[in-house]
């Protein structure tokens, strides 16, 4: 459960940082999608894993709000001109890893948070 | 040089967005800025604010990240009101302090009107502007049964939309006799009214509010002119905007008779010091209450501060919208009422509830206006005529006719230069021809170089339309480059892996292209694997290329469950395997449908549901079916021979035959056969990719077929084939096309692009002209020697499952998958 997690981390060093899954629920090249207790109720993390690559993992919203629907750890990841995305499944926009981005559309953005290994374990950084 | 002090009130989108242009510009080396904020969220996309009720939080409807203020060295004082400009001083004043400043911006933006009706602030009588409105609506509809929105203009109706959402009993009342006055006109506002009537929404039109009162059955009672009255728990105004001009008008900036702060082309306002953007100023007598022409007020705005020439020149108001799923258009003068001597052209069509207009210029050359309900695809096109004046054919109605009535499209040269092709950035085609005569050699430099289809996106059909066009006649060879990824056509990608016999994408663009790779060119590449190798697609290796679909070997819905196509072979079925389709259906609440391919298509699964679902089909011997694939669909059969009388093969066995040959292939696109019994043609194989049809003498073989978009009759390619043959020709054919067409082409696009056409493929398939046919026929082999039912592969192995969690750290399932029942089956809410 998420919520043994979140206890979890809790009584570490670093209230912010939650442990959201091990290295072995990651998959290569393409994402898998977590629950993360944030102060406002329970979040939907995509988590990209892109092994060698400069970053090698991102964390941002599993809902599409173009699509409307919570999707986003199933698209394909790639790079537009150097900057990585992922492409929405569903209508196949592209969001900015870093940043949240909708390459198509300016005023879209999904939300993003820090995250790290720690180990084995990968950690997000609960962000306000 | 000390910096001057730049202030900006209003954090709304136009002041946001001025932010963002000061910021580009550099201008934060010359102004210290402060900007203000009433509310307490950072600017936010208020156009999309009705999605707040559809699930989307403050935090992604914001329009910038949290620290995008502070990152910039720019002051942003939220839920901090100005409450007065002291010009004399130079300063503006707040509750919580007093600032100079050099420069100033209004941005405030506008409220909602509340006609002051007696009642009018009772409580629960609310409006639809800010996110806290929609937090106080959703507050008070927790209480109420029902709800009325007053105004059934574009915001009225969204705002009833929402309502509905919130489970309201939904009424619209609005003053003028029709829905959306401003936009359409009487037939129009009928045909509305009628379509938004059929999702269950009342419409009172032509009723004016005289009071609101205590109500017996409900909250409030709504009092109307004629007396009668109207019940609801909840009322919501959405009675038109009024600029907020408060404070300019306090401080004696003139203002326009209706209120709105006055500004030139430069955006100031009558002090120089101060300028105006967005919904609260007026501009040649004019508020425009959309966003675009806001922003680019806010890019004038930052030119007269830093000293640049560009001037306002106002803003187009057409507007393209989908209110309750209803498409509604207006371009120009769409009643006619600005030009009296105007001619009208109208077609309505009351059963597809389809209603359109045209104002066109006295002489019949000129697109004045053009009103649009109910399809909205004629929109861009009279956009067009209207927005560059071009000349109208002869029969202007042919634009508004049905389009199988062939109305002439207009291609790209026969635009003018001054023709808009981006209206969010004004991008003109002439722009479009300099930027290419200046160097820019492919559509990524064209984007970049005049920002056109980097705003809503709307116009990225026409302008790339445009600009190969313009690439062509310039004698330029148009990239055909596959992506950005690689600089190869998916042939020559198909050669390079055969040739190389590469497994893998990852060194496939270590060797021959560059970077991570993309939506396009993954999926590309993991099919020619497919077709080349036929490794399972579930391979690690291969699962980050794959689309969704078949990442997870279903279809993926709206609401991102998934639909489960199990193989029907030939359409054939035992009463045992049915009632096992019907059982997993019941089991778990899948919404079961026959689709247009003769098989069984279960709706709604969740991702985590599917290895349970397959597990009891391929332990009832059913295979995957490859809906999601870009594979062989179905080969669709008629009764044949079996049973039919007039049948003359078996046209139920050989198309099983085929169907188990093929299964699997992966190509291009989707391929589709069909296999008739004889010349009556119930499979309908004449419009298959492969259509095969029984005669006295055996199989003739038709190829080429699409259903479709642009549907297409497949041509004769052999007669009177024996089984052997049949089978020998297909495999020729179909390996051909996997090896020669592009990506994303059908068989039927592929055929008309082949140079030499059907004659060529005629001396391929059955001269054996290229001297292919061994290979073509032994890489089919492989293929099929390679087949294995990739839900069968998946599910033996636990490491392949651990990618259908829903969620990897907890089992519960996703929340926002709704559901609701709809003719005993369960449907997306
Ligand atoms: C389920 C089904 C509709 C139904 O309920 O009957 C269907 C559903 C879809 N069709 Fe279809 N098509 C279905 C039969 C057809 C047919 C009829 C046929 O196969 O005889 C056609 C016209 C024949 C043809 O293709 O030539 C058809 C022409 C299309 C097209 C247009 C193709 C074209 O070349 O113009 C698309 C879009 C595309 O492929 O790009 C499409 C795309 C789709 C997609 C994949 C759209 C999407 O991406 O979500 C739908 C998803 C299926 C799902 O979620 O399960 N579907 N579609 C039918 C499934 C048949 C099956 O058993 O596999
Ligand atoms: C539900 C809805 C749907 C819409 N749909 C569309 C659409 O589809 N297309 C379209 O083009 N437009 C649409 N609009 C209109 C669009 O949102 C506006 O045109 C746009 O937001 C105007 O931007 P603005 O910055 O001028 O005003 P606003 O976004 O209203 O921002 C003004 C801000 O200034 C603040 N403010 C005012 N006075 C003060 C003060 N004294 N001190 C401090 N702060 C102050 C206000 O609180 C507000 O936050 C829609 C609007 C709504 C409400
Ligand atoms: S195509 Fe011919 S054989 Fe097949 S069902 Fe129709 S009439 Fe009978
Ligand atoms: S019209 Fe919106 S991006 Fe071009």
């Amino acid at each position: 459960m998420s919520t043994a997690t979140a206890l979890k981390s809790k009584t570490g060093t670093d209230v912010n940082w939650q442990a959201l899954c091990t290295w072995a629920d990651l998959v290569e090249f393409s994402g898998v999608a977590a629950w993360l207790e944030t102060e406002t109720g329970p979040a939907q993390v995509a988590l990209f894993y892109i092994p060698g690559y400069e970053t090698e993992l991102f964390a941002v919203d599993n809902h599409d709000p173009l699509g409307k629907a919570n999707v986003i750890a199933r698209g394909i990841i790639g790079d537009v001109k150097g900057e990585p995305v992922v492409a929405s499944p569903l209508y196949k926009q592209h969001y900015r890893l870093k940043d949240g981005r909708c390459v198509e559309d300016d005023s879209v953005k999904l939300r993003t948070w820090p995250v790290r290994f720690d180990g084995d374990q990968v950690m997000v950084k609960l962000s306000h | 040089m000390s910096k001057q002090r730049l202030i900006v009130i209003g954090n709304g989108m136009v002041g946001h967005h001025m932010v963002e242009q000061l910021i580009e510009r550099n201008a934060t080396e010359r102004f210290d800025i402060i900007v203000f904020g009433e509310e307490r969220h950072r600017a936010y996309d208020r156009v999309h604010l009705s999605e707040y009720f559809a699930g989307r939080d403050a935090q992604s409807l914001a329009m910038c990240d949290a620290d995008f203020y502070a990152a910039n060295g720019i002051e942003l004082r939220l839920n901090e009101a100005v409450t007065a400009i002291d010009r004399d001083a130079s300063q503006v004043i707040s509750d919580q302090g007093t600032y100079s400043y050099d420069r100033l911006v209004l941005a405030t933006g506008s409220y909602p009107f509340v006609p002051p009706i007696p009642g009018g602030d009772r409580p629960n009588c609310l409006v639809y502007r800010t996110l806290d409105d929609l937090d106080a609506i959703r507050a008070a509809a927790e209480n109420a049964n029902t709800g009325v929105v007053v105004g059934g203009g574009l915001l009225g109706l969204e705002a009833a939309n929402a309502l509905r959402g919130l489970n309201l009993d939904t009424a619209v009342v609005e003053f003028a006799p029709r829905l959306m006055p401003m936009q359409v006109d009487t037939e129009g506002g009928e045909l509305l009214r009628e379509k938004i009537e059929d999702l269950g929404v009342q419409v009172l039109t032509g009723r004016a509010t005289q009071e609101i009162v205590d109500g017996e059955t409900s909250f409030h009672r709504m009092v109307f002119q004629d007396d009668k009255v109207l019940e609801t728990d909840l009322i919501v105004f959405s009675a038109g905007i009024r600029p907020r001009d408060e404070l300019a008008r306090d401080c004696k900036l003139e203002l326009g008779e209706r209120g709105g702060i006055v500004i030139d082309d430069k955006c100031l306002t009558s002090d120089p010091a101060i300028l105006a953007i967005g919904e609260c100023a007026l501009w040649n007598n004019s508020i425009f209450g959309l966003v675009a022409p806001g922003y680019q007020m806010a890019k004038v705005a930052v030119d007269t501060l830093t000293e640049g020439e560009t001037t306002f020149r106002g803003a187009d108001m057409s507007t393209k919208l989908k209110l309750m799923g209803v498409d509604v258009g207006a371009i120009g003068d769409a009643h006619g009422d600005r030009s009296p001597s105007a001619r009208m052209f109208r077609y309505l069509d009351e059963i597809k509830q389809e209603y359109r207009k045209l104002v066109v210029s006295s002489d019949g050359k000129k697109l004045l206006g053009a009103m649009l309900v109910g399809d909205n695809s004629y929109y861009d096109t009279l956009m067009q005529y209207y927005s560059n004046g071009l000349e109208l054919p002869a029969d202007p109605a042919s634009l508004i006719l049905p389009s199988s009535e062939g109305a002439p499209t207009l291609g790209p040269d026969a635009l003018p230069d001054t023709a808009s092709i981006c209206s969010c950035h004004n991008v003109t085609k002439g722009a479009i021809c300099a930027a290419i005569d200046a160097g820019a050699a492919d559509l990524a430099a064209v984007k970049g170089e005049t920002k056109a289809s980097t705003g809503c996106g709307g116009c990225a059909a026409l302008l790339k339309s445009v600009v190969d066009s313009e690439l062509e006649a310039r004698g330029v060879e148009v990239d055909q480059s596959i992506c950005e990824h690689f600089a190869h056509t998916r042939q020559e990608l198909y050669s390079i892996v055969r040739v190389e016999g590469i497994k893998t994408f990852s060194e496939l663009i270590k060797k021959h292209g560059h970077g991570l790779g993309c939506d396009i060119c993954k999926p590309a590449v993991a099919s020619i694997l497919a077709s080349c190798f036929n490794e399972p697609i579930t391979n690690a290796a291969h699962v980050p290329l794959q689309d969704t679909n078949d990442t997870f070997m279903a279809n993926m819905q709206k609401n991102g469950t998934y639909s489960i196509v199990p193989r029907i072979p030939g359409g054939e079925i035992t009463p045992d395997k049915l009632l096992v389709l019907g059982q997993v259906g019941k089991k778990y609440d899948l919404y079961t449908k026959i689709t247009g391919g003769q098989r069984i298509d279960l709706f709604g699964a969740r991702l985590e549901q599917l290895p349970d679902i397959w597990q009891e089909l391929i332990d009832a011997g059913f295979e995957t079916g490859h809906a999601y694939g870009k594979s062989l669909r179905t080969v669709k059969s008629c009764v044949g021979s079996t049973w039919c009388r007039y049948g003359v093969q078996d046209s139920v066995g050989m198309a099983i035959q085929l169907e188990n040959r093929y299964k699997g292939l992966r190509s291009p696109h989707k391929i589709k056969f069909a296999v008739s019994g004889c010349t009556r043609e119930c499979a309908e194989a004449q419009s298959k990719d492969v259509g095969v049809i029984a005669t006295e003498n055996g199989w003739n073989l038709y190829v080429c077929g699409n259903g479709g978009m642009r549907p297409r009759h497949a041509e004769l390619l052999a007669t009177d084939l024996d089984d052997e043959t049949l089978v020998k020709y297909i495999d020729r054919f179909l390996m051909f096309y996997v090896r020669t067409a592009d990506r994303l082409q059908r068989t039927s696009v592929w055929r008309e692009n082949l140079e030499g056409g059907l004659d060529y493929i005629k001396d391929v398939v059955i001269n054996d002209s290229l001297g292919l046919a061994e290979d073509l026929e032994s890489q089919m082999q492989t293929v099929i020697d390679n087949y294995e039912c990739e839900w069968a592969n998946a599910i033996k192995d636990p490491e392949k499952l651990k990618r259908f969690r829903s969620f990897v750290n907890d089992q519960r399932p996703d929340p926002d998958i709704i559901v609701t029942e709809e003719r005993g089956q369960l449907r997306p809410a």
